[in-house]
């Protein structure tokens, strides 16, 4: 799922600064997930919002409410005309919920909230590991199950590099080399051998290099032709 | 002979080889990299030209080797895939070749995060191993990496790095044999402070006949205090610095002198190790003290090449 953080207080109350009344919307899917935008955060950060506004003597109204998720139309047409009641949104979605609430409705004026950060999943409770960089040409059939492009920091495709020691990358010996990891993944598959194919260049153009991505099928679109 | 060059011809001739390393200045004004290049001129076979060391803005390799070629120097530039795509890259060997360079070491480079530039985007289009594969086909087979042709023809010899000190230990041989069929025909290792383990290394590189295929240059390099070896051994990700060497620095009145002992002893016992080629001295900061460790670990006068 996309992991989020919110963005530090005084950033969004900098933010706010111009608007009287807040809209805090919060988002039912990813962010939930992640704790960091779901009813509950948007719930307390209206609190702060509200706190921090008296403290300025400063009027302010600030709503609340979520919705299942921001990256769709048809869930944001349902609260379009609530939204436009608000000087201004805070959206606590992902950037792409964000951009879903301005495409969607144009006269809304709508801040980020959070901070995304990546694709990934909690290893404990309270602990976020990025896992997938959307590369648009997945090649974890050729590491088992590890992305190299994700978690190495060079994401280099023929590793590990010289800085790979005791099995920690040369950024931090908080981080786990990746490419020791799957060289070890592949000695216990009996399959070490396979880290002898040079593997060639990747096409980059898969990724977001290639320009900002679309995806088209006909065979779910609703106005296709037969 | 893969290009001639005077580093290619000294391997050939079966000399052990000595390479120094010079590291470009934070400024335009290369005048000091000049100043070292000339005093061991007739102590090395050649100089690495690093390119933005430690992720650290420097004038660049390229600039820095050409000068060299000028003083009728013969320079190895290092060429990262830290800073440059593959477009970049390519168009960089192919001014390094038109400038006269014969020598290219190809190699990751350190983090962006350890430099002077942190907040830099990384580029790694491809990666060290790539870099080498792109570089070899573009000259044997005449075709840049996207499959294009090259116009006319393009020579230099290629050589990589590869660290023993680095892990899986086991794997290092593996990824030393890699590189050779992606291309390496010399390889400058991680600097060797664990002669054990970097017996033990070579050991399994001669197992499989690798030091046959490809000149192996023993990274060398003095240390200059004992704060330096501390923080390498702490803080350096892939050098190993055994405790005996920091106990010695820290017995030692003078410990520059030390330093440069324990390297002239390393330089030493690598010529004693079947299949190392030469040395390859990174005196970091410390270009000054090339020629004697050169003289006093028995290597001068070079041989003629």
């Amino acid at each position: 799922m996309i992991i989020a953080e919110r963005k530090p207080l005084d950033q969004i109350m900098a933010m706010l600064e111009p608007f009287k009344r807040i809209c805090v919307l919060g988002c039912g899917t990813c962010v939930t997930v992640c704790m960091a935008g779901g009813q509950k955060e948007a719930e307390e950060l209206a609190a702060l919002i509200g706190i921090s506004r008296k403290k300025e003597k400063k009027d302010v109204e600030v709503t609340a409410f979520t919705i299942e998720r921001q990256c769709e139309f048809e869930f944001v047409d349902q609260v379009a005309q609530q939204l436009k009641d608000c000087d201004v949104v805070l959206s606590l979605a992902c950037g792409v919920g964000v951009q879903t609430l301005v495409e969607r409705i144009p006269a809304l004026r709508v801040l980020p909230g959070l901070n995304t950060k990546f694709m990934g999943y909690p290893v404990e409770q309270g602990v976020w590991v990025e896992r997938c960089l959307g590369c648009g040409d997945c090649i974890l059939h050729l590491t088992q199950g590890i992305c190299p492009i994700t978690r190495c920091a060079k994401s280099i495709l023929n590793g590990p590099c010289g800085g790979s020691s005791e099995g920690k990358c040369e950024l931090s010996r908080e981080i786990d080399c990746a490419w020791h990891l799957i060289h070890q993944r592949l000695t216990e598959l009996g399959r070490v051998g396979d880290l002898a194919v040079i593997q060639p260049p990747k096409d980059w153009s898969s990724a977001h290099h290639g320009g900002p991505r679309t995806i088209v099928r006909e065979d779910v679109r609703l106005d296709r032709r037969e | 002979m893969i290009a001639g060059s005077k580093l290619e011809r000294a391997i050939r001739s079966g000399h052990f080889v000595v390479t120094a390393e010079l590291g470009p200045p934070k400024g335009a004004d290369i005048s000091q990299l000049k100043h070292h290049a000339e005093a061991n001129r007739n102590h090395v076979e050649a100089f690495n030209i690093t390119d933005n060391q430690t992720a650290i803005v420097r004038t660049s390799s390229i600039a820095c080797g050409a000068t060299l070629v000028q003083m009728g120097l013969e320079p190895i530039i290092q060429i990262t895939v830290r800073d440059r795509n593959r477009i970049a890259i390519q168009s960089d060997v192919l001014g390094a070749a038109a400038l006269g360079i014969k020598n290219i070491l190809c190699l990751a480079g350190d983090h962006q995060k350890f430099g002077n530039e942190p907040g830099a985007k990384g580029v790694y289009d491809i990666d060290s191993m790539q870099l080498l594969k792109g570089l070899k086909d573009l000259r044997d087979e005449g075709r840049f990496m996207g499959g294009d042709q090259l116009e006319g023809s393009i020579s230099y010899f290629l050589g990589a790095v590869e660290n023993p000190f680095a892990d899986p230990f086991e794997y290092r041989v593996d990824r030393l044999e890699k590189k050779i069929n992606a291309g390496a025909s010399f390889i400058q290792t991680q600097c060797i402070f664990d002669l054990e383990r970097f017996k033990k290394w070579m050991e399994l590189v001669r197992e499989r006949g690798l030091h046959k295929k490809v000149a192996i240059l023993g990274g060398v390099t003095p240390i200059k205090s004992l704060g330096a070896a501390r923080y390498m051994k702490n803080n350096v990700s892939g050098i190993i610095i055994p405790d005996q060497l920091i106990e010695r620095l820290q017995g030692a009145q003078d410990k520059k002198a030390e330093g440069l002992k324990i390297a002239i002893e390393t330089i030493q016992q690598l010529k004693e190790i079947e299949g190392v080629a030469g040395v390859h001295i990174m005196a970091i900061a410390w270009e000054e003290v090339v020629p004697e460790i050169v003289e006093r670990a028995g290597l001068y006068p070079r041989p003629q090449i």
